[in-house]
């Protein structure tokens, strides 16, 4: 039961830092039918800006200036990149961040080299903030879910409550009748990929210290995030929510709890076959949910494309 | 020490018949290996040792045979046993001769195969594989070949060292072990849990998982585990990103015990480590580095260090590769047919400057060495690594560990 409790906790925050990625993306995703490959690669960028700011300055002013760099870069990227990339169509689009984000590899290894960085948790937060029947919860995790659902809440009162966000909002589902309606639409798209980027940018300063910070941190992160946004539905806030929190808790407890298939089977009524080690599904039998913990998520989301393929909380059908 | 005289000689002889002979040649060694991805750190920095050692250690020295430098040419693998092949039929069409390769024993199972068929084939162009880390017991068991020789010491001695030191703190009742999910993660877990039984019966193993290669994001959710099962000590083959971020995860989320670890330095993980893994991470090794080997070694480190002032030497036995394979050539007399080369290396007693005698073992081509358990600290440092003031300190030493153990290996020596 204890148990149960702490990884509630440990799925939130993996939930949530997946939440931070997802939220830029989809916003991107929906506006410019731009799947953006490098989105992980800026998040990795905001993981080494503060680390290279937190040596100088101190963890807090990496926390500050890191995002802000990330999306600067990002609404430069779109600006002088993608808008220009734009008029040939979406596939070179597509190349085009996909090449983008094996530069950013290359070039953080060309900066910094391959080895792990010596980023660390800001001392202030280097305690444990409590513990359940022996498992100690860092107060780091706890700052990290108070930054989320921070960004969270900010996000939705801009994008829900403010004009800005009821144009952009517009702009999601019909950008062109926003245009003739005289909105600078190409200025919000370079705005919300800046935005989109610099949330990236706020993951990878968090999440560095704790994950690692190594030029592979980017390729491990990538594909589940656009995981998570086909789940929530593209253009959705709150569908990136529930998806990244589902995704969390799935993998956590998944790893959490050794269930074997075996049981599994055996509990809606099929028999373990006799001879276990000459049948030809053996390998079926004897997994275990630690080893496909962190392949739920791609089931999930093939069985949402197959039953409700707008996502969750999608609503334009293309 | 006799060898490395002998070499010393014998270089500085051809230094002078060298200046006069001008048909020195370049004997290239193919290291295949990950340059990209999560292991590109791990993989790169292997390459920088290799290049320092052959340079520092034979080309400076006037190379072997009158003349003939290393060169040592790097081939991406992106760690895929796959992509391996591919490259090493690169390397063979290059011309090269001898293959090195350390990280994951899916690739060396892959690749010590593969080399076995292409020698049967092609007598004229055949090559040796050093592994110089692969330590899935098999390659120099059921699946040992005369071309393949393992310098690091097996996860089976390395695991057998271990537990002496383990078995031998009266504190350790309990014992977690977990492991990538490929054929060297499965090889330390069979390990552990035989040779942990065997000495110590009262010692409980609580847990024993395999998460995927290379694939985990957030390792908190193993820690809890691991907490949760009261287990005393944690005993992981680790390596790369996996090994920090598992680290990582278990001293954050309340574990107190040791953590006795295969890989657990350098490649800038003793830097993010740091004050938290202090005295808590043990990591099994050959090769003294605190306090260190020898002179020689103290010179070679430093010379090292002035190269690549990022850089630590964290596979000391990477200078064993490339000694032993000089002299190999030299007493040869050849480098170009590798079986009278392979036959010199099989059996080849030799000094290392990290302290201890090398044995090759001749029925398994299996490399005896001193082995040391050292721990993680900031104290009594001669050679720090990634120049965080933390390094790796001998608490025990495990003199020509496993000499006596059994082998399954058949070796069928070429006609």
């Amino acid at each position: 039961m204890d148990l149960i409790l702490v990884n509630i906790i440990d799925g939130l925050v993996t939930g949530l830092l997946l939440f931070m990625l997802s939220a830029g993306l989809t916003l991107i995703f929906s506006m410019m039918g731009v799947l953006n490959f490098a989105h992980a690669s800026f998040y990795m960028l905001g993981a080494y800006f503060a680390y290279q700011i937190s040596i100088a300055l101190g963890f807090w002013m990496g926390l500050l200036l890191a995002p802000l760099i990330v999306g600067v870069l990002g609404a430069g990227v779109e600006r002088y990149g993608l808008r220009r990339v734009h008029q040939y169509g979406h596939v070179p689009e597509l190349i085009f961040t996909f090449g983008l984000a094996l530069l950013i590899e290359e070039l953080v290894q060309f900066i910094w080299g391959k080895n792990q960085m010596a980023y660390f948790v800001p001392d202030a937060l280097n305690f444990s903030a409590f513990a359940i029947a022996g498992n100690s919860i860092p107060a780091y995790k706890i700052f990290m879910i108070f930054i989320s659902i921070a960004i969270f809440i900010g996000l939705l009162y801009i994008l829900t409550r403010t004009r800005v966000g009821m144009i952009i909002q517009a702009a999601l589902s019909y950008p062109r009748t926003v245009e003739a309606l005289g909105h600078n639409v190409p200025l919000i798209f370079m705005g919300v990929f800046g935005v989109g980027t610099a949330l990236a940018g706020v993951a990878g300063v968090i999440a560095g210290p704790v994950l690692g910070t190594f030029p592979g941190m980017a390729f491990v992160l990538g594909s589940i995030v656009f995981v998570t946004i086909v789940i929530g539905g593209l253009g959705s806030l709150w569908g990136a929510l529930v998806a990244s929190l589902l995704i969390g808790w799935i993998t956590t407890f998944a790893k959490s709890y050794n269930i074997e298939m075996a049981d599994i089977l055996n509990g809606i009524g099929i028999g373990t076959p006799e001879n276990l080690d000459e049948s030809l599904f053996r390998d079926f039998w004897t997994i275990t949910s630690p080893q496909i913990a962190d392949i739920l998520p791609y089931i999930l989301m093939v069985l949402i494309l197959i039953f409700r393929p707008s996502g969750l909380f999608g609503k334009r059908h293309s | 020490m006799k060898n490395i005289t002998k070499l010393g000689v014998v270089s500085a002889l051809s230094l002078i018949v060298g200046a006069s002979a001008s048909f020195a040649e370049t004997i290239k060694i193919a290291f295949i290996d990950p340059l990209s991805g999560p292991f590109a750190s791990t993989g790169a920095n292997g390459l920088h040792q290799f290049e320092f050692a052959s340079d520092y250690m034979v080309n400076q020295k006037g190379g072997v045979l009158g003349g003939d430098t290393f060169e040592v040419v790097g081939f991406d693998n992106k760690i895929s046993p796959k992509e391996s092949l591919i490259q090493l039929q690169v390397a063979i069409d290059q011309g090269i001769r001898y293959i090195v390769q350390g990280n994951s024993s899916g690739v060396a199972n892959a690749l010590t195969e593969a080399i076995d068929k292409h020698n049967r084939r092609n007598p004229d162009s055949r090559v040796l594989f050093l592994n110089y880390a692969a330590v899935d017991p098999a390659l120099t068991n059921e699946k040992c070949n005369f071309w393949h020789f393992r310098f690091d010491a097996n996860a089976d001695i390395k695991m057998d060292a271990l537990t002496d030191v383990i078995v031998a703190d009266e504190n350790i009742k309990k014992v977690y072990i977990i492991g990538q999910d490929y054929s060297f993660g499965k090889a330390v877990s069979d390990a552990a849990n035989k040779m942990l039984g065997e000495k110590r019966d009262d010692i409980e193993v609580v847990g024993d998982e395999l998460h995927p290669i290379g694939k985990v994001k957030d390792f908190t959710p193993y820690a809890r585990k691991i907490v949760a099962s009261g287990a005393d000590a944690v005993i992981t083959g680790n390596w790369g990103a996996d090994m920090l971020g598992l680290g990582k995860a278990i001293i954050d989320n309340g574990f107190e015990g040791p953590i006795y670890t295969y890989y657990a330095a350098g490649s800038g993980m003793t830097a993010a480590f740091g004050e938290s893994g202090k005295g808590r991470i043990r990591l099994i090794s050959q090769g003294s580095i605190n306090p260190i080997g020898s002179e020689e070694a103290r010179a070679t480190y430093e010379a090292f260090e002035a190269k690549y002032p990022d850089g630590n030497i964290d596979q000391s036995r990477i200078f064993n590769v490339i000694g032993m394979l000089a002299t190999a050539i030299e007493e040869a007399g050849t480098a170009d047919d590798v079986v009278a080369v392979a036959s010199k290396l099989e059996g080849m007693e030799y000094d290392s400057m990290w302290g201890g005698k090398l044995f090759m073992r001749p029925q398994d081509h299996q490399l005896i060495q001193d082995m040391h358990v050292g721990v993680h600290t900031d104290e009594n440092i001669d050679f720090d690594y990634d120049q965080s003031g933390f390094g790796i300190v001998n608490e025990s030493t495990i003199e020509m560990a496993s000499m006596d153990s059994p082998t399954t290996c058949e070796m069928k020596r070429p006609e």
